[in-house]
């Protein structure tokens, strides 16, 4: 999941007498799921906590195409070079989707910028790990994408219009992504001993920042308590991680690659997969700014926005220009 | 004055000779640059044919508040639609 550790606003899910007039009427609407829009009334901590969430997301998606971007130029063929170019530009488009999402709830693209870039906004801790071979694209559209999707497809039906709508948009050209990560996948683990050496290598690397991309377990928290009951989230952290890792088992038993973990076994009596939780003090430590690249990724979206500053200033200025020699024209 | 872009919202005529409809907005400079930006964000996969692009700030929307005096005085012209009228079998397809 791109947004973790999301902050809900608020103390947790309100009785039916502890809310005002407007509240009730507000969560009967979303229990009838029915789409709230951005005129319509709504808590204020519903407002901050999209805004967080949607936000945090948005910039997953941006600085998701730092990893990827890295072997656009190094991709072995020119298919998949055009491939991989592709892809990264959906991502950018997804983060445009969603910036517009958060931005009709009143936070302006500026301000969110500026959150990202002052380090106040988090982007998802996977984007922090490097991509260190092209095996490693690979196993990011695999794993990376697939665990956004197990995400994003229960999303799609999220309360907040915009968001919504955003998510319907995304999950249709995600499972490309994910298709593409496999498909590399597949041509690497039916290659040389050396190529299904690295596909491994880019499994167990993936593996477990994969599963941190839920977050922690959140199935006795009372700010996730309150975010399912907006259906700003739809399920746990946990059911999702589990799904993931049910639908993933057989994809690696396709590849003949092995899941790095002793503990991972069928478990007939919950039909599902045990397995081992991801270090989580790994996942902190990354979440403070202490990950492999988080600086690097950082000092990519700076540079971005500073070297940029005069192209969107000369723009603006253009713009402004030829409206006033039309409108002096009239 | 602020150095953001306006927002534009964007609309979209689908393939199959449809009105154009709202897919969402973008920031641009100005209405040029805006319909390129709508081409690369909002078109990626052959999905429209042609692209409207508005300043969000010139859109004028109703209220939530009105739904009622809006929306309600259609409810009770059910004569409107024409399953309202019973035409018999014999009469045939109308």
């Amino acid at each position: 999941m791109y947004a973790q550790l999301v902050k809900t606003a608020g103390t947790g899910v309100k009785t039916r007498e502890e809310m005002s007039d407007e509240e009730r009427n507000f969560q009967d609407r979303v229990d009838r799921d029915e789409k709230i829009e951005p005129k319509d009334w709504m808590p204020d901590d519903y407002r901050a906590t999209l805004i967080r969430q949607i936000g945090q997301h948005a910039h997953s998606e941006i600085v998701g195409q730092l990893p990827e971007g890295n072997w656009i130029t190094r991709a072995p063929t020119l298919e998949r070079k055009a491939i991989l170019l592709a892809k990264v530009q959906d991502e950018a488009g997804h983060g445009l989707y969603l910036y517009c999402a958060a931005e009709t709830l009143g936070v302006t693209r500026d301000e969110l910028t500026e959150e990202l870039l002052s380090g106040r906004m988090k982007y998802s801790s996977i984007f922090n790990y490097p991509t260190l071979n092209w095996a490693d694209i690979g196993a990011v559209g695999w794993l990376v994408d697939g665990a956004a999707i197990m995400n994003q497809v229960p999303l799609q039906r999220t309360s907040y219009g915009p968001y919504s709508r955003a998510m319907i948009r995304i999950c249709k050209e995600e499972s490309f992504h994910q298709r593409q990560g496999y498909d590399i996948m597949m041509k690497m683990a039916q290659g040389s001993d050396a190529q299904r050496r690295m596909a491994q290598d880019a499994l167990n690397r993936f593996w477990y920042p994969s599963l941190m991309m839920f977050g922690p377990s959140d199935k006795d928290s009372v700010h996730s308590a309150q975010s399912l009951a907006w259906k700003i989230k739809i399920d746990t952290n946990d059911e999702l991680r589990q799904r993931f890792v049910d639908q993933t088992v057989p994809q690696a038993k396709y590849l003949g690659l092995t899941i790095p973990d002793e503990n991972l076994k069928w478990n007939e009596e919950r039909g599902a997969h045990d397995f081992s939780e991801p270090d989580w003090a790994e996942f902190f430590n990354v979440i403070k700014g202490k990950g492999p690249c988080n600086v690097d990724r950082m000092d990519a979206r700076v540079a971005a926005w500073e070297d940029g500053a005069w192209v969107r200033d000369g723009l603006l200025a253009h713009a402004r220009k030829k409206s006033a020699t039309r409108t002096a024209a009239e | 004055m602020s150095k953001e872009w306006p927002l534009w919202e964007v609309f979209i005529r689908g393939q199959h000779g449809l009105s154009h409809r709202h897919v969402g907005s973008l920031h641009a400079p100005d209405a040029e640059m805006a319909i390129k930006n709508a081409r690369d964000v909002y078109t990626r996969r052959n999905e429209g044919v042609s692209i409207w692009v508005v300043e969000a700030q010139h859109i004028a929307a109703s209220s939530p508040e009105e739904k009622g005096p809006l929306y309600e005085p259609s409810n009770s012209k059910v004569y409107r639609h024409p399953t309202f009228f019973d035409i018999p079998e014999e009469v045939g397809h109308m």
